[in-house]
């Protein structure tokens, strides 16, 4: 598996690019929150990436396991987020990123 | 191992989570309409579940649980006296902050059977997390937590101001899991297992470091520590009252104990690597926690950062190391929610034409109009700022010993200034209370919440001032185990 041509270093920098652009698409987007949650599965999906590479090169098991349990539950924040945008819409009308701006002391 | 024996080892969990389901079925059919009842019932639950945590620290022994053999032979899950410690203090709260939000309910139109099941789910996660021997047990309870807080932030459908709390609370949430999560993803790679055992035992790396970072953001966030605060503020603004009350006291308790955990056992051997992080976390957190409060009129953004800087003391009895400093933090974050319950259900019964009162105006001249609650609340913010005949003193003062054995003069030294200057809000609240000429007349207070702040602040004057070796004798058994 670990040949000249494929080895765990690619697997660990797509996850980091993945990680660094779902960071970086949480704080830098200003237009809508919908890519606000996108960008949390990309951070989830970068996990999974390395947690099941490291499996495979580990020879162990439990990063797979361990990438069932976040999918699982990955579904289910994407569930309570999407809920409570519906919440602030319905309060507020519109999505906007910048307009998140009742509470500020 | 056996199945049952392992439910056993669980056993508050478990029946939190058996009530939970159960719940779940009875208000689905029920509705609204008994929204009272499973409220109680659910108080029931969690004081239950209290008390069983506390026999099984009285038996005190430390247990694995759910070992199997080739995946996780240390057990994903281990009862010991330091996290048993911390749940009976994370259910006790839980149960007292749920029982006193009765009255706010009621008056906001808030009685949703979902309120009190989603204060059991999120008290079964902080408790699971608490309990993890395993990154996975770990990230699975501390989502289960997270998860219905966000929910609990939001309750309040119609207000803007709560929808837009749980957004905030919701996306930086989500984003410290992600944190978390990649952190433990690189701990995993580096050490070859997800059990604290495996990690323990494995050797220092860079990538184990970098994941520990991570690793640390992600819990020092769930934790409301600086620079991972910033959402502390707006979400204790934006919820409703009952909700901050419950933030800011059981999963505060169980965030600092999971933290502390996780550090003393899966990294205890890493030391080197997150015992500077954490003195500069610590240390930021109660300068900004101090500072930040300074200029704020909102008693609830007052108090959110009140709480960022406690978890910063509590912080030093984390950095201090496994030794000197398990047990001071238990003391000082057992005494800080208790005196914090107190004070959420004083500002709690504090009602104005039937709205919560929220600037710190509002509570001028409280003395004249109620008297006894202007009363438990000054010892309570005395207990919270730490002043002398108040227990909250004694918390401190063993952090602070605890930092100094630990050569962390410096921490202690930033600690003291940050105690001088938080007195400075501290003691506005109490000038507003004592000192300023009454505004208009307030409401009605509820039996329930005057009786909370009843039991805790003569918990803090005089009860614990006088036995805190009692608390001190079990916090020290619990670090020791």
């Amino acid at each position: 598996m670990a040949g000249a041509e494929l080895g765990l270093g690619h697997y660990m920098a797509v996850s980091a690019a993945l990680f660094t652009i779902g960071v970086f698409g949480i704080f830098v987007n200003r237009k809508n929150i919908i890519v606000i949650l996108m960008s949390i599965e990309l951070i989830l999906l970068s996990v999974n990436i390395n947690l099941v590479a490291f499996s495979v090169f580990n020879g162990t098991i439990m990063g797979q396991v361990f990438a069932m349990l976040v999918l699982t539950v990955a579904a289910a924040e994407a569930a309570v987020g999407l809920a409570i945008l519906v919440v602030y819409f319905r309060n507020r009308g519109e999505i906007a990123v910048e307009d998140v701006n009742v509470l500020r002391g | 191992m056996d199945f049952l024996a392992d439910i056993n080892n669980a056993a508050p969990e478990a029946i939190l989570a058996g009530f939970g389901l159960v719940g779940l079925l009875i208000g689905a059919i029920g509705g609204d309409r008994i929204s009272g009842l499973l409220r109680l019932l659910s108080v029931v639950a969690l004081a239950a579940a209290a008390v069983v945590a506390a026999i099984q620290f009285g038996r005190g022994e430390a247990i694995s649980a759910f070992a199997s053999e080739p995946l996780a032979p240390d057990g994903l899950y281990k009862v010991s006296l330091f996290t048993l410690f911390a749940k009976v203090v994370t259910y006790a709260l839980a149960a007292f902050a749920l029982l006193m939000s009765g009255g706010f309910l009621k008056t906001a139109q808030m009685e949703r059977y979902e309120y009190p099941l989603l204060i059991v789910f999120g008290s079964l996660g902080a408790g699971m997390m608490l309990s993890a021997n395993d990154l996975m047990t770990l990230y699975v309870g501390i989502e289960t937590l997270s998860l219905s807080s966000y929910v609990l932030a939001a309750f309040r459908r119609d207000s803007i101001k709560s929808a837009e709390a749980g957004l905030k609370y919701f996306v930086l949430g989500a984003l410290a899991s992600g944190l978390l999560l990649y952190g433990s993803s690189l701990v995993y790679g580096f050490t070859g297992g997800t059990g604290y055992a495996a990690i323990a035992a494995a050797p220092s790396s860079i990538g184990l470091t970098f994941g520990l970072v991570f690793l640390i953001c992600g819990l020092a966030f769930k934790a409301s520590a600086a620079p991972f605060h910033i959402w502390t503020p707006d979400v204790y603004e934006g919820a409703p009252a009952p909700v901050v009350a419950f933030f800011s006291t059981a999963p505060k308790i169980a965030a600092v104990g999971v933290l502390a955990h996780v550090l003393f056992t899966a990294f205890g051997p890493h030391a080197g690597s997150w015992q500077q992080i954490l003195a500069i976390i610590a240390a930021l957190s109660m300068l900004i926690g101090a500072f930040g409060a300074l200029m704020q009129n909102s008693i609830k953004r007052i108090l959110a950062y009140s709480s960022i800087s406690n978890v910063g003391f509590a912080l030093i009895g984390v950095a201090a190391g496994a030794e000197q400093g398990a047990a001071a933090l238990l003391v000082y974050m057992a005494l800080y929610v208790v005196a914090t319950l107190g004070l959420f259900g004083g500002v709690l019964a504090l009602r104005r034409g039937g709205r919560a009162i929220d600037q710190v105006s509002d509570l001028n001249g409280l003395v004249k109009s109620k008297p006894g609650i202007a009363l438990g609340l000054m010892v309570l913010i005395f207990s919270v700022a730490g002043i002398p005949p108040a227990a909250g003193f004694w918390g401190k003062l063993q952090v602070f010993t605890a930092g100094i054995s630990a050569d962390l003069l410096w921490l202690v030294l930033v600690g003291a200034l940050a105690s001088v200057v938080s007195l400075g809000y501290y003691l506005r609240l109490v000038w507003a209370m004592f000192m300023k000429p009454a505004g208009e007349p307030l409401d009605k207070t509820d039996m329930s919440v005057g009786l909370v702040v009843a039991i805790t602040s003569l918990a803090m004057f005089p009860v614990l001032t006088i036995v805190i070796q009692i608390l001190l004798d079990l916090a020290m058994r619990a670090a020791g185990g």
